[in-house]
């Protein structure tokens, strides 16, 4: 072996070990908690890779209890809410902005653009007073309310910039076939614009589906909370004791859709769908 | 079908000043083409007799109906657009099926019309492809498609050939100039390309900086331009223009003296022009022809263009930059570096005044 090939081969190996290793601390965590949530709690601080008796009874824990139901379902309505939401206003708000020539489009988006620099922290007591004002109060709807203003920007955003790049002469072709802006947009814009529609989409679900904060302050019962709150609430036996494996349990069961979700879209998530509008 | 008036038609986009004054009568069944270089405002004027843009002043009438307020779906306009815009995620026939069932056309009727309109541009084979299925001129017969099967009064072209590669966008010519035999329907047709005018039009629209500079057949147009720009801008290879200057005028003619050339007696009635007046000399490539030089008299060929049917000869000129250009008959014995003068014929030399308007002929000649 000549010592060029000799580096070349040290160059391909260094470069497969980094590729390893990075995915040995991005996967590790999830591994773990995977792990965990099939240990019996009686093993929990034993440290192995493997569980050695593998059981599915912090499963049967968790669904066991109906508030952890509950929370599961809350956490579907409010998430798919969000979305829906999102999506019809920004995809009415996107024509508008990236479509109408009025004056001061560029302020509006950099307005919206602006709010969504705000920590949740700062907004919070004053969202509070906004959802006991309208009586939203430990409802699912406050939920939907506070996760729709901060998913907002980001979809009318990534909306906007992808109703721009729409050729024109489409919306002039829908005039002239006689459409009406609505009609245009349900009809000629909605099925080009699934690849963004879809991404906006799946990134708001996860957010409103993850999101702790808003959701600690704005329910009070357990039949009112959404999963992330619910896992965190999860007590033991006594109160020295951190139930860790059904909360590991738990994470798992609702990282799951999400994962799955993921898989669903992302093959609607691909370029190219326009292709064959325009040019030869 | 219909006709189509432009009264005084103005367009402005906040502080140009786009169409100006433009005053047009398109008869019904006429092909009527608009041409001229970029940014003269052809495709605007198009796009306010579509709809797409309001008329800031004028009027416009289809038929004997005043449109200036319809929105496009009440004009009864087609339109094809230059990047064709099919709606990529529908099938030809839904392309085609759009406009008719916005409009709520009864289901066996959008069939029929679909169908109809298919078999004259022989589109059935491909009804259920999308359009990232089809080739440049397939597509191209798609958008023609869509824009005729509301059976609109007018179809509007936006330079739609100009996307295609040279010999797909001959035959698509080919393939319009028919078509409209076929229909007789009022069509309008944006182009920068003069052949495409030239080959196309019943009457042709020379626009300029906003406003129309000639209305005329393709022949009157070739043969008899109004303006400097519109005898430069119509024929290929272009127009050869000499400075020239008014030597006599009479009741037949003027005679007229261009450095370079013999003195020529012309038809054009120049009684209104001073003695020694500056004026523009015209002359087509093939209304030229050379003789042989004596000495350091004449013109010098720079180059020969040998185009296998006929032979484009260049030469220096003696004022300006622009190349004289004379078209000849192949094969042709001139070569690179011969010293030529220049015979024009006298009948169809065109003469243009300082401010580009052409002479027209004395009435004695125009008789004869």
């Amino acid at each position: 072996m000549t010592s060029r090939q000799l580096s070349k081969f040290a160059a391909r190996a260094g470069f497969w070990l980094l590729v390893a290793l990075i995915v040995v601390i991005a996967v590790f965590p999830f591994y773990y908690a995977i792990k965990t949530s099939f240990t019996p709690s009686s093993d929990l601080f034993r440290v192995e890779l493997w569980p050695t008796r593998a059981t599915l009874a912090n499963y049967v824990q968790i669904f066991s209890q109906r508030s952890f139901l509950q929370a599961i379902f809350n956490s579907v309505l409010v998430a798919t809410s969000v979305v829906f939401i999102a999506l019809l206003l920004g995809i009415t708000a996107s024509y508008a902005l990236g479509r109408v020539r009025f004056r001061g489009r560029t302020s509006v988006l950099l307005i919206i653009l602006g709010v969504s620099m705000f920590p949740q922290v700062a907004v919070l007591s004053g969202l509070f007073e906004v959802i006991r004002a309208l009586n939203l109060y430990n409802n699912p709807g406050g939920l939907i309310l506070s996760y729709t203003i901060f998913t907002l920007p980001f979809t009318v955003w990534v909306l906007t910039t992808f109703m721009r790049q729409l050729p024109l002469e489409l919306e002039e072709a829908a005039i002239m076939d006689g459409a009406t802006p609505w009609v245009t947009i349900t009809k000629v814009f909605l099925p080009l614009m699934w690849p963004a529609m879809a991404t906006t989409g799946l990134l708001a679900f996860i957010a409103a589906w993850n999101e702790f904060l808003f959701a600690l302050t704005f329910t009070l019962t357990d039949s009112q909370r959404t999963v992330p709150v619910a896992i965190a609430l999860l007590s033991g036996g006594s109160a020295y004791e951190l139930p860790w494996a059904p909360i590991m349990a738990a994470s798992v069961v609702v990282t799951v859709p999400l994962v799955v979700l993921v898989i669903i879209f992302q093959r609607r998530i691909v370029s190219g769908l326009t292709a064959g509008a325009v040019k030869g | 079908m219909a006709s189509v008036t432009l009264d005084k038609i103005n367009k402005v986009f906040g502080s140009t000043h786009i169409i100006k004054d433009v005053d047009l009568a398109i008869g019904e069944g006429e092909f009527v083409v608009f041409v001229g270089p970029s940014g003269c405002g052809k495709s605007t004027l198009l796009r306010l007799i579509a709809g797409l843009e309001s008329i800031t002043d004028g009027e416009l009438s289809i038929g004997n109906q005043v449109v200036n307020e319809l929105p496009p779906r009440e004009r009864g306009v087609g339109m094809v657009f230059q990047s064709y815009a099919l709606y990529p995620h529908m099938t030809v026939y839904e392309n085609m099926a759009f406009g008719l069932k916005l409009a709520k056309t009864a289901k066996e009727t959008v069939h029929e019309r679909v169908m109809a309109t298919a078999r004259i541009l022989q589109l059935e084979e491909l009804l259920e492809r999308k359009p990232k299925a089809l080739s440049g001129g397939q597509r191209q017969r798609v958008a023609m498609g869509r824009a005729m099967a509301r059976e609109p009064r007018i179809l509007l072209f936006d330079e739609p050939l100009s996307n295609l590669d040279a010999s797909l966008r001959v035959q698509m010519r080919n393939e319009i100039a028919r078509l409209h035999k076929r229909l007789g329907s009022t069509m309008v047709y944006v182009t920068h390309d003069q052949v495409e005018a030239m080959t196309l039009a019943d009457k042709i629209v020379v626009l300029n900086g906003g406003r129309v500079e000639q209305v005329g057949s393709p022949q009157e147009l070739y043969q008899r331009p109004a303006t400097k720009f519109v005898a430069g801008f119509i024929g290929s290879p272009t127009m050869n223009f000499l400075p020239a200057r008014l030597i006599g005028a009479d009741a037949t003619g003027c005679r007229v003296g261009a450095t370079g050339l013999s003195e020529l007696t012309l038809p054009q009635d120049a009684s209104g022009h001073a003695q020694g007046e500056e004026l523009t000399l015209g002359i087509r490539p093939e209304h030229l022809r050379l003789t042989q030089a004596q000495g350091s008299e004449g013109f010098e060929i720079v180059n020969v263009e040998y185009l296998g049917n006929e032979v484009y000869v260049y030469l220096e000129p003696k004022e300006g930059e622009t190349l004289l250009i004379q078209r000849g008959e192949a094969p042709t014995a001139w070569r690179v570096g011969q010293r030529v003068t220049l015979v024009p014929d006298p009948e169809h030399v065109h003469l243009f005044d300082a401010g580009g308007q052409a002479l027209s002929v004395t009435a004695a000649r125009a008789v004869a």
